[in-house]
């Protein structure tokens, strides 16, 4: 349950400092936007750089509550998910318009006044069998229409957080026409006090569990296609060999431990099988085992060095990076059979190659002047853009709905977590007390 | 010996289907509608770990460990610069001493120099290395019950999975060069740490060079 921690003062005073960029002429939102943010990323980590040029104003109600219910208002988690988005900008509530959390108390005229573009309401319902209902309207202010009106239910107060994320999303898809990403779930792995511990957590960095812990590495974590596990590389046994867990119930098995190392652990579309990296035939190579374990089938041959295997979404390719042509560069090989096609031609270190959910992007890392930095390639043109502006950048993820990527980094000289939108306009930083490596966000 | 990794379990939330995830539900304003979540089942906390205290590649353990060593003079062990030479140990194959078992849990024998260091991004075992090779060859080779586990590492910059591909064609590099001294297959596993056990920990060339490395371990030791 715990969030990631405060940030510290300079981070804030940079803070203040893009969000007095963004919003220059506008100084009574400012003043009103900053005392949202700072309340509501006060106890969290999450650093906000940058964001879209135009945000849409929404102004969000706090939602009524029935008395006894203790837990965080969906209001301030649904507020802090759209503005860390770098998508919306909240709008102050004032007497003037009240405090509406029914549709009856609604009057719209008065939001357009306040100069917003949306108005979501809501209250929180106790149901006869003791469980919660969070209602929400959303309202589009100047056509003066209700866009969606929904209900959910959780089981008690522990829920109000994911509901209020699936609310999150519903409105984000509601006002920008793509899925949200704020109920999603992250695997990150927490070096602190000589353990490694692989958790996983909600996208705000709550509700935090950890999975696994060692006293050896685990790097590299895996999510299958649906979810409901995790495949890694832990070297509790001094190498690196390969586990796929079951998140439900702890249990796992060893999918690879095979003579030398084993590790790079990816997973088919499909979810039936795995490619991982194994250095059994001497030199580290690309093979797949299927997801139960069994006897692995190498399926590209080279004396170079290959590693970092990951399926584009329709499973025809294996992206993969190789030294083969004297430097680490990504290369792709059709699954069918074929010959290895070299994708990256720009600068001396291409490695780590991570495919969004429609296939059209490739994230990776990049060298260049000495720095590690992530990269965007558009498959179709081959165009490339470096989006970060971070030193010692690594393992790229999408999130589901492939608007944004999930990155380590390291600031200061600790590990912390960072996303950036494919445009590079909006970028956080999620740090904990701890060094925080390997993400990956869940499918 | 391998400590165990623990796998906690989530206290009867599956993360799949948590019981605290919402279910969703139009609104009906006459009743509440109660859709009910996927119950947790996960009750047992089950410790789910196969990290036993298996050695890496099983077979014979070591069986002349408590044979006297040839010297017992305290010193510490030495320590070998990535700059420096180890000429103290040249023509290693002619001394005797290299060949008695448990010759290489002697801090003072050159047999403790275990480490050869690499320039970046690369592989190749630089000339001032042949002669700890030829001690750890010689001694192998007398002694066949024995194991090493060949143990490549990098420094920290760039990928973790890359690096761990890196480390792996360290240790490769140090097992070929053992092989073509005579020492056998069976005797030798190479892997790799990548950049996840720094020898030194630091951000710049210092700490590095001394992280790109193969590490030589004796099995039991």
């Amino acid at each position: 349950m715990r969030p990631f921690a405060a940030f510290p003062i300079d981070t804030m005073a940079r803070m203040v400092a893009h969000l007095s960029f963004w919003l220059r002429g506008a100084s009574l939102a400012l003043v009103l936007l900053l005392s949202t943010v700072l309340t509501v990323h006060a106890s969290m980590t999450i650093e906000i750089i940058g964001g879209a040029a135009k945000r849409i104003p929404i102004a969000i109600v706090p939602f009524a509550m029935p008395g006894g219910v203790i837990g965080d208002n969906p209001a301030n988690v649904i507020s802090a998910d759209l503005f860390r988005s770098g998508y919306f900008e909240t709008v102050a509530t004032s007497p003037r318009e009240g405090q509406p959390t029914r549709p009856e108390q609604v009057r719209l005229p008065q939001w357009r006044a306040a100069g917003a573009d949306a108005l979501l309401i809501g209250q929180v319902l106790t149901l006869p069998d003791g469980r919660l209902e969070v209602r929400f309207w959303l309202y589009d202010v100047p056509l003066q229409t209700l866009l969606t009106a929904r209900g959910l239910t959780v089981p008690s107060s522990n829920g109000l957080r994911s509901a209020a994320h699936r609310i999150a999303d519903m409105v984000y898809e509601k006002l920008l026409g793509e899925a949200g990403n704020f109920s999603g779930r992250i695997a990150y792995v927490l070096k602190r006090d000589g353990w490694y511990e692989l958790q996983v957590a909600d996208t705000d960095g709550y509700n935090a569990v950890t999975v696994a812990r060692s006293p050896e590495p685990i790097i590299s974590p895996a999510w299958s296609p649906d979810g409901s596990r995790l495949a890694y590389v832990s070297f509790e046994k001094k190498k690196p060999v390969v586990y796929v867990q079951r998140l439900a119930d702890g249990s796992r098995q060893v999918l690879a431990d095979f003579r030398g190392s084993n590790s790079a652990p990816a997973w088919s579309p499909d979810g039936r099988q795995l490619a991982v990296t194994l250095s059994r035939d001497e030199v580290s190579q690309i093979y797949l085992i299927d997801a139960a374990g069994g006897e692995p089938r190498r399926i590209a041959s080279s004396t170079a060095l290959d590693t970092e295997p990951v399926f584009s979404p329709d499973g025809q390719w294996l992206y993969f990076t190789s030294d083969r042509g004297g430097s680490p560069q990504i290369y792709r090989i059709p699954l069918a059979g074929g010959q290895a096609q070299r994708v990256t031609f720009e600068g001396g270190y291409n490695v780590s190659p991570a495919i969004s959910p429609d296939g059209r992007l490739m994230a990776f890392i990049h060298r260049r002047d000495g720095r590690f930095h992530v990269a965007l390639m558009d498959l179709a043109t081959r165009q490339m853009q470096v989006l970060t502006d971070t030193s010692y950048d690594e393992s790229p993820s999408f999130a589901p709905n492939g608007r944004t990527i999930l990155y380590a980094t390291r600031i200061n000289g600790r590990g912390v977590l960072a996303t950036v939108s494919i445009d590079g306009r909006v970028r956080q930083r999620l740090s904990l007390s701890g060094d925080l490596r390997e993400p990956a966000w869940a499918p | 010996m391998i400590r165990r990794l623990l796998v906690v379990s989530l206290a009867g939330c599956s993360l799949a289907a948590c019981s605290t995830m919402p279910t969703e539900a139009p609104i009906d304003e006459s009743k509440a509608v109660a859709t009910a979540s996927p119950a947790a089942t996960g009750q047992d906390a089950r410790r789910a770990s196969d990290a036993g205290a298996r050695p890496i590649s099983g077979g014979s353990t070591p069986t002349a460990v408590e044979q006297p060593v040839v010297e017992t003079r305290p010193l510490p062990t030495p320590i070998i610069e990535p700059t420096g030479t180890v000429s103290a140990i040249s023509a290693a194959s002619a001394r005797p001493e290299l060949t008695i078992p448990g010759a290489h849990k002697d801090p003072t024998s050159p047999l403790a120099q275990r480490v050869i260091y690499f320039e970046f991004d690369s592989a190749v075992i630089d000339a001032r290395f042949q002669p700890l090779l030829e001690a750890h060859a010689t001694y192998l080779k007398a002694n066949p019950g024995f194991k090493v586990i060949l143990q490549g590492h990098t420094d920290e910059r760039g990928s973790r999975e890359y690096n761990l591909a890196l480390g792996q064609r360290r240790a490769e590099s140090v097992r070929q060069a053992l092989r073509l001294l005579g020492v056998a297959e069976a005797q030798m596993e190479a892997v790799s740490l990548g950049e996840e056990k720094p020898a030194v920990e630091g951000h710049d060339e210092s700490a590095w060079k001394m992280n790109r490395r193969t590490e030589i371990h004796y099995v039991g030791e």
